[in-house]
């Protein structure tokens, strides 16, 4: 193992199909038109000398080393900027180039430092580097004259000098250090598309200005870590990187935390993360990142986070640390309890979108054998479960139908429910690219989001719909669409079903779904409907991505539907740059939902009533399986308050956190006898735990993450699990205890068990993503290199498939005591319940949840921006701090769930998605009104804090 | 009733030409006697001004350097024998033994009178280019050897067969007008005194590459051109020679100035597009070149203002025509802008091929202090400096390039004996340091270092090694740098260390007197 020095080519590749040759110092090289002589000379692996250029962005010429000499052409022209054309006659090294990057070096080390062996960068510099490759001896400049190097000059200050700027949590900038390439301003415009950073002033005085020359923490930089990474000297340097040195080895792996899974390489020195910097190969993200997965892995070595499992016999009582033994043995015998007293379904299990392919794989095949039941359910009963169940009703396939890539080919954007620049930051970049490009971008959601308008972009329309009126408004869009003749007669012809599509066109045609009819109940202007739908059905690609602002609804699955059917209207599935696309919450939402987390379902979507596929698994399992569906998320708690339900298995959520109707969940927990908690952390569900099972971070996982464009990526540990098991193992032990035998030796071994059981998996293997990165699946046999866009040829399900989607409106409404709409969602620093993110210094960002209400509706309560305020809905009342904002509309309020003490879903309702009882967090009729205290429920939640997470004292062992 | 010009540029109004206007005014109301002024541009003579004309039946008579104390004395001798008076205006010596193709209108009307822009001849160059197809208006222009009038000599036709021969949905004409070399007000001249004629080349322009919008992109320390320029537009728009549909061709082109921030790398053309597209105006890389990926990565026309100007002249009188003017590969007229320590400034259009001499002594009168010339600085900031043994070439891009000069865009700045050759030197990396747009390494770092090691060498320092240094530095500065900016920097330096060697061993020769 070493370290992974990714060859950089200078500047981006060409995606020109027409290849050009030429010939570099006498060797001949044939490369794509568009190509720089830079890259061409790279892939002979001849290194011109460079320091502005890097092939994460487009060529700028500033730095003056790669010129070279062109035969028949005047002057030494820049190597980075100068395209092949055929036959071109390059020369990389003559005298006279050499005295030229001589004189260019010597021109930067006169005005840099010269601390080279105490510096940050040391073996890690391009500058030191291009020193060194130019053969710079002496500068004769000397070091008196005029710099940015020395705090004072000649006994006086130096007003070029500025001090360093430590203000990030998680990297320095050392202005004293910069050589003005520009490449830090350039990544955080092409990569990050945030446009924080700018060169100030002119000539010498040219420096990096973050902001209007703020620091950078007070700025607009988001720290994705962009600058950071193209930096080539110490300017920009990661605090963990000056605090520890360089790393020694790197391994790559999958970030795991939002629905992205970005590639990274974990740089480290022995088994220590020194950093993590985003893997160009990655097909994700391809060498991008953000402010999470790039600096906010500190969480995996925490003080909370436990290292022992622990065991108590009434959630009252203080933990107990004990042997992994002890702890299994603890649960198995507890389990075995529950089943003989209260019967074989009385226990069941939650898996985890944050878990690998293959820990969630053994969960749910211990629940299916050892438990001998289906209760069984993932997270993603909460967010995207409507999607799964929308596509495969309407496509025949549960997930979404591009890779992250296809929306370069996009030329109208529409985009619902989803806040990508702080939910799928890196996403959300590609798509800035793309709108910057020239694609138009609509956006349908409450709030003005930054994709509304922020650097260089802005959307073309915002339906600013009051929440719960998403279905109207698509639907509304159809009708025009239906009305005005603007949809894809011979698409529908071709590839959809026609007695499908005849009722659906009825039915939307229809003048009740029209603009001008819904407008009453969407608010947004049937001009508005109108103009947003000829630009989607007439402005070419047209794709739609959303989040769970479009899932989390009573009517989630007839939303997804609805997208469905406007995507097949207009002809936009099956090919690049069109689509539709949920943006995944988590890192493995798709693959916990692929692995059979569904009690109906195993894996790979296979009712269980599917006597073949029972089979199928009975053989290869070696155990009788249940063909009735098991419990959901939801029915469970439902049982659990009835006393039929009595012990659960929770792996790696924080139901008691992240589930709406906190009241209730409680009662739920607190209504069971064994309740297993498998996390890093005490969560707000082991508040109400019997069993603690220490989880492994990301850093400690061998296995697999299936991002949201279905893409099968690798997770490599870099360490040893921390607690002593993996958790693939800890699972395959209760079973064992509990009577059916479960083993293997390496996660290898159950990838290879998923891919015999499951088709769309079938070519999947750790050899093949060693091999290829990572694969999209399908991968099989039709498929074998894996299928980035689905449907090209036609639908999975044969063909497409219109749905009557009525807009049935939620029952939660506005009245006169709950007059304001609640909506949640998430910021950039934080992820999802915090867990992770708020035990590292992302909380610098964002410490406390807030409330965003508009000044409107926060005047007439006597709100100020700031204010402590009570927020209650009919199911129960918190209180927080208010902002107040024009982003929200009048009517709506919005918070975050990040962190426990807000407690959201104390407010949140009941209501659930018709089919999937994905729960509808985005709706909750509220009131708000100034206070000066916690709410009962905070009280509560403080005591808990105390009472139920304490660990007792371990008895000393005796030395011996 | 009588008309009297009185002319409204910036260098007439700049000497008084407003308090004479107003001065005429109030004396004509006081005698009872009815006067048309008219403000017209001025006629480049700008040692005379302001020049007041007075139209005769024999023609414009011209008295110079008028006051408004002069004005009384104007009345009494009623406009006729008068110790300002310099006779009738054409037959000046210094206008009239001039070859004005671009500037023939300057000074004759109200610069921004369409109608007397048609009186004498404007826009005939348009309606013969309507009648014409773009690749044959770039043909013609070609045909007449105009090279670019900015300093680089690009071949004018050349470039706009190139935009013409673009395949997009959009073009775009921008006239470079960001005039900010020392010594050079050829633009703002035509711009103040004769802007439509700019107007007409442009359009000319747009008519030949399909064009339909184009820019002027006007230096902000030029308020009144800005001003001029912008009524001039409006004024040839509503007669029809701009917008929708000119001169009922059914073709379309609109104009617009945008105002420049202050920075001299802006008048640099890719510096220019970045500006004019609302960003920092840095230089870009060519390739790719404006002509096919500029304004707003459109393919893209960007010609100086005199470039533009001079089209008209070419298409209403034929490329033979202007082509017959010049020498060698140096066709027609340049605007040769007289300027520094002479004694007769102003602006000489000339064809190329008149010698330096002839400009400074026979029209520039020699230097203004009476001493001695000594050196010569031509083509702007970054142009040689030219001993006065040099003073017998020829204007002309080729000859003047062998000579480790260039022409430019015809600035012309004259020394005496008093200059001081290693400030000068110092200045132009001074200025260097000052202008750079800060983004390649030779001219943001080279140019403060230049300061310093002429510095030095001026101080006496390591005098030998400092002097092999600055060569360095040079070379460095002159294939390194990214634009003409930091490329062009050391033609004044090194020209200086050529040329007066004398000038940069001062402290050595004035210690050893001691």
């Amino acid at each position: 193992m070493s370290l992974i020095q990714e060859t950089d080519y200078g500047t981006p590749k060409s995606k020109s199909q027409v290849m050009v040759s030429l010939e570099i110092d006498g060797q001949t090289v044939t490369v794509p038109e568009g190509t720089s002589v830079m890259r061409a000379a790279m892939e002979l692996g001849t290194k011109i000398p460079k320091l502005c250029a890097t092939d994460m962005l487009d060529s700028f010429g500033s730095c003056r080393l790669c010129l070279v000499e062109i035969e028949g052409r005047k002057g030494t022209p820049a190597s980075c900027t100068t395209p092949v054309a055929p036959g071109m006659k390059v020369k990389t090294q003559t005298d006279r180039l050499a005295n030229l990057r001589k004189g260019v070096m010597e021109l930067y080390i006169s005005d840099h430092p010269l601390d080279c062996l105490t510096c940050a960068a040391n073996g890690d510099c391009e500058l030191q580097d291009m020193a060194g490759a130019v053969g710079l001896r002496d500068v004769r400049y000397g070091y008196e004259g005029d710099n940015h190097v020395a705090p004072k000059r000649d006994g006086e200050l130096n007003f070029r000098w500025q001090p360093k700027d430590e203000s990030n949590p998680y990297f320095t900038f050392d202005p004293a250090k910069c050589i003005v390439c520009s490449r830090c301003v350039r990544a955080c415009e092409e990569v990050q598309g945030t446009f924080a950073l700018t060169i100030d002033g002119r000539g010498f005085a040219s420096h990096v200005s973050a902001g209007m020359d703020e620091d950078f923490f007070d700025s607009e930089c988001v720290s994705c870590g962009a600058c950071v990474q193209a930096c080539p000297t110490a300017t920009l340097t990661e605090k963990s990187i000056i605090a520890k040195g360089q790393p020694e080895h790197s391994v790559v792996t999958t970030c795991a935390y939002c629905g992205v899974g970005c590639s990274f390489k974990a740089e480290m020195k022995g088994d220590e993360v020194v950093r993590m910097v985003p893997y160009k190969d990655g097909g994700a993200n391809e060498g991008h990142s953000c402010v999470k997965g790039r600096f906010a892995w500190g969480y995996a070595s925490h003080k909370d986070r436990q290292m022992n499992p622990m065991i108590r016999e009434k959630i009252t009582d203080p933990w107990k640390v004990v042997s992994w033994d002890e702890a299994i043995n603890y649960t198995a015998k507890r389990f075995g309890e529950i089943q003989a007293k209260y019967g074989r379904t009385s226990i069941g299990g939650i898996t985890s979108s944050r878990c690998t392919n293959e820990e969630v794989f053994v969960v749910q095949k211990m629940i299916r054998a050892a438990f001998h039941n289906n209760n069984v359910d993932t997270c993603a009963r909460v967010c995207h479960s409507p999607t799964g169940y929308g596509l495969s009703r309407t496509f025949g396939t549960s997930a979404g139908t591009q890779d992250f890539k296809s929306v370069a080919n996009t030329d109208v954007i529409l985009l619902i429910g989803a806040n990508p620049t702080d939910g799928h930051p890196v996403f959300a970049s590609r798509m800035k690219k793309r709108i910057r490009e020239g694609a138009k971008l609509i956006v349908a959601d409450p709030r003005r989001i930054d994709m509304v308008r922020s650097a260089h972009i802005e959307a073309s329309h915002h339906l600013q719909l009051l929440p719960g009126t998403n279905v109207a408004v698509v639907n509304a869009i159809s009708h025009v669409i239906m009305t005005e003749g603007l949809e894809n007669r011979a698409f529908i012809n071709e590839r959809c079903e026609p007695k499908d599509f005849a009722l659906w066109e009825a039915f939307i045609r229809d003048v009740k779904n029209s603009p001008e009819a819904l407008e009453s109940v969407t608010s947004v202007p049937a001009a508005e409907i109108r103009k947003a739908a000829r630009l989607f059905a007439k402005g070419g690609n047209a794709a739609i991505y959303y989040g769970l602002g479009v899932t989390e609804h009573s009517q989630g699955t007839t939303m997804v539907m609805a997208m469905a059917n406007l995507a097949m209207a207009t002809g936009n599935i099956g090919r690049d740059g069109v689509g539709v696309n949920p943006l995944r919450g988590q890192n493995n939402v798709q693959g916990s939902c692929d692995m059979g987390s569904f009690p109906h379902e195993f894996p790979g979507y296979r009712h269980v009533s599917d006597d073949s596929v029972r089979n199928l698994f009975e053989t290869k399992w070696g155990a009788s399986l249940d063909k009735e569906p098991g419990l959901r998320i939801p029915n469970m708690f439902a049982a659990a308050v009835d006393g039929t339900f009595k012990g659960i298995y929770v792996q790696g959520e924080d139901i008691a956190q992240s589930d709406p109707n906190t009241h209730h969940v409680n009662e739920a927990l607190t209504s069971m006898e064994c309740v297993v908690v498998q996390d890093l952390f005490l969560n707000e569900t082991a508040a109400f735990a019997h069993v603690f099972l220490p989880g492994t971070s990301f850093l400690e996982k061998d296995g697999t993450f299936t991002n949201a464009e279905r893409r099968i990526n690798r997770v490599r540990p870099v360490m040893a699990p921390k607690q002593g098991m993996h958790e693939w193992e800890i699972a395959c032990r209760i079973a064992s205890a509990m009577g059916y035998e479960m083993s293997y030796t390496h996660p290898r071994e159950i990838m290879d068990e998923i891919a015999s059981t499951t088709p769309t998996f079938a070519n999947v293997s750790f050899a093949k993503l060693d091999e290829k990165g990572s694969v999209q699946w399908p991968c099989n046999d039709k498929a074998p290199e894996g299928t980035p866009i689905m449907h090209m040829n036609g639908f999975v399900r044969g063909k497409g498939r219109f749905m009557i989607t009525e807009f049935v409106p939620t029952p939660e409404r506005a009245n006169r005591s709950f007059p304001l709409i609640l909506t949640t969602g998430r910021i950039l620093s934080q992820y999802n319940v915090g867990a992770q993110t708020r035990r590292t210094q992302n909380s610098t960002w964002h410490q406390e949840d807030v409330l965003e209400i508009h000044p409107s509706d926060a005047e007439v309560r006597g709100i100020q921006d700031g204010t402590m305020v009570s927020l209650a809905s009919r199911m129960g009342g918190t209180s927080l701090r208010a902002h107040v904002t024009e982003r929200m509309p009048p009517g709506v309020v919005y918070t975050t769930f990040h962190h426990p003490v807000t407690g959201a879903n104390v407010i949140t309702t009941d209501n659930s998605d018709w089919a999937t009882n994905c729960p509808e967090y985005k709706v909750t009729a509220v009131q708000v009104s100034l206070s000066n205290q916690p709410s009962d429920w905070q009280t509560e939640w403080e005591g808990r804090e105390k009472d139920n997470k304490k660990v007792a004292a371990q008895p000393l062992v005796a030395a011996e | 009733m009588i008309t009297i010009y009185v002319p409204k540029d910036s260098a007439a109004v700049s000497v008084g030409a407003d308090s004479v206007a107003s001065a005429i005014a109030a004396e004509a109301v006081k005698r009872g006697q009815s006067v048309n002024i008219i403000r017209n541009g001025s006629r480049g003579m700008f040692f005379m001004e302001p020049l007041v004309e007075v139209a005769t039946d024999k023609g414009r008579m011209a008295f110079g350097s008028v006051t408004a104390s002069d004005v009384p004395s104007l009345f009494d001798a009623k406009f006729g024998a008068h110790s300002k008076a310099l006779g009738l205006t054409e037959e000046i010596p210094y206008l009239k033994n001039q070859e004005r193709l671009i500037f023939a209108r300057a000074g004759l009307n109200d610069p921004v009178a369409v109608e007397a822009y048609q009186a004498s001849g404007g826009y005939k160059g348009l309606a013969k280019a309507l009648g014409m197809t773009g690749a044959a208006i770039a043909a013609e222009v070609t045909e007449s050897g105009l090279r670019g009038r900015g300093g680089a000599g690009f071949p004018t036709g050349i470039k706009w067969k190139t935009v013409h021969d673009a395949v997009a949905e959009q073009k775009y004409i921008c006239c470079n007008a960001d005039e900010g070399d020392s010594g050079t007000f050829a633009d703002r001249l035509i711009m103040e005194s004769d802007p439509l004629t700019l107007i007409e080349g442009m359009t000319i322009a747009a008519i030949c590459v399909g064009a339909t919008e184009g820019y002027v992109y006007i230096r902000s320390e030029y308020p009144d051109a800005i001003s001029i320029m912008k009524q001039a537009i409006a004024n040839a728009e509503a007669a029809g020679f701009l917008g929708g549909n000119i001169c009922g061709s059914g073709k379309a082109f609109s104009l617009k100035v945008r105002v420049g921030a202050g920075a001299y790398i802006c008048g640099e053309e890719t510096a220019m597009l970045e500006s004019i597209e609302g960003k920092r105006g840095m230089v870009r890389p060519k390739p790719p070149i404006p002509a096919l990926e500029g304004l707003f990565g459109m393919p893209t026309v960007i010609n100086n203002v005199l470039s533009l100007a001079s089209v008209p002249a070419i298409l209403a009188e034929g490329a033979a025509f202007y082509k017959n003017y010049g020498m060698g590969r140096s066709r027609g007229t340049q605007a040769f802008q007289l300027a520094g320590n002479i004694k007769q400034g102003g602006l000489v259009e000339k064809a190329f091929g008149i010698t330096l001499r002839q400009l400074i002594e026979d029209f520039g009168g020699g230097t203004f202090t009476g001493k001695p010339l000594r050196a010569v600085q031509v083509g702007g900031p970054l142009g040689s400096y030219l001993p006065a043994s040099k003073l017998d070439l020829p204007m002309d891009y080729e000859t003047f390039a062998a000579n480790a000069a260039m022409v430019g865009h015809g600035g012309i700045v004259v020394f005496d004996t008093s200059v001081d050759m290693a400030k000068q030197a110092r200045f132009a990396m001074e200025f260097c340091a000052a202008e750079s747009c800060g983004k390649c390494t030779p001219c943001r770092i080279g140019s403060t270092r230049g300061v310093e090691v002429i510095d030095k060498i001026i101080a006496g320092e390591a005098r030998e090694q400092n002097l092999v240094l600055l060569e360095d530095l040079c070379q460095t500065m002159t294939d390194g740098s990214l634009c003409a900016m930091g490329g062009l920097t050391p033609m004044p330096v090194l020209s200086a260390v050529r040329d007066f060697p004398e000038d940069f061993d001062r402290p050595a020769r004035a210690q050893a007197a001691e």
